[in-house]
């Protein structure tokens, strides 16, 4: 606990922050760079879906990434609502545009699979439709931090939103296993290990890694603005406050 | 890629895209704001300047 503490202290988090972004964003390059010749030199073509599997190696990062930064978002918002720390705003806003992002690019690469494979960009199944309410989710949230200007009463009621919002992350992960879908079911993560080949599991694996830390990398950077914004803000505020004192 | 390149190809561009867009986003974002922080306390303006 007092290390968290000590890391919830703006200060120290800039300081903290400014000397790890260096190195979680080039360990992220290198990741990407060995991924990226994994899937395309070493990875085998699918039996059934030739060469279409390589979407795979993006598409599915990027599920796990919104899943994920919805996830800090709502442990960033109970931050916020239970122990109203400023540091836990900063990371709910920081969190929001990166998981809006990762969505997105889910959503388009699933549709550019679905054609060749399914025959259709879009099908109303279960877990394409929780995955689009995500976006939308996350497109709310984002709307309502620019909706209200003062910070502290926009994290509050954001963190209304992402914690009434977090009801969909269980139903987009299980929504392949409740609901008779087009989707297949999960493939990685199960009880019973994973049936995706080692060929493909590892460039797949190498891949989300790589996709973790370039979010995380630009957490720690918007978190690091946002204070920033925050300091901005407040010596404005100080400035008018002073100019208003002067001409009185 | 076969028959299926364009969309390889597209998912990949697109990816790209907005992963770049998300990176300058936030490299712009930061040197705005480090830019304000700097003129404001060129002009003097400080948390403890609301004392003096």
């Amino acid at each position: 606990m007092p290390m968290i503490r000590d890391l919830a202290n703006p200060t120290r988090f800039m300081s903290l922050s400014g000397a790890l972004l260096p190195w979680v964003g080039g360990l992220a390059a290198l990741l990407l760079a060995a991924g990226l010749y994994l899937v395309w030199f070493v990875a085998p073509a699918d039996y059934q879906q030739g060469e279409t599997v390589k979407i795979m190696y993006i598409h599915v990062p990027a599920a796990w990434l919104s899943l994920f930064f919805y996830m800090i978002m709502a442990t960033s918002a109970l931050g916020t609502l239970v122990w109203r720390h400023s540091l836990a705003d900063v990371s709910q806003k920081a969190a929001a545009p990166i998981g809006a992002a990762f969505t997105f690019i889910c959503l388009v690469t699933g549709s550019l699979w679905g054609k060749p494979m399914w025959g259709t960009y879009w099908q109303w199944d279960a877990r394409l439709t929780s995955m689009l309410v995500m976006l939308l989710i996350y497109l709310g949230i984002l709307a309502l931090w620019r909706a209200i200007e003062e910070p502290n009463r926009a994290a509050r009621a954001v963190s209304i939103l992402t914690l009434v919002g977090a009801v969909n992350v269980p139903i987009v992960k299980f929504s392949v296993d409740w609901w008779n879908t087009l989707h297949q079911p999960a493939s990685v993560f199960r009880i019973d290990g994973p049936t995706i080949h080692s060929s493909m599991l590892v460039p797949l694996l190498v891949m989300a890694v790589s996709f973790t830390l370039v979010g995380l990398a630009l957490h720690l950077a918007g978190m690091r603005t946002e204070i920033l914004r925050r300091r901005v803000r407040t010596l404005t505020i100080l400035e008018a406050e002073r100019l208003d004192a002067q001409a009185a | 890629m076969g028959t299926h390149a364009f969309f390889i190809t597209l998912s990949y561009a697109l990816t790209a895209l907005v992963i770049a867009g998300l990176i300058l986003r936030a490299v712009i974002d930061h040197r705005l704001q480090t830019r304000a922080l700097t003129e404001l306390e060129a002009r003097g303006v400080s948390r403890r300047s609301r004392r003096g």
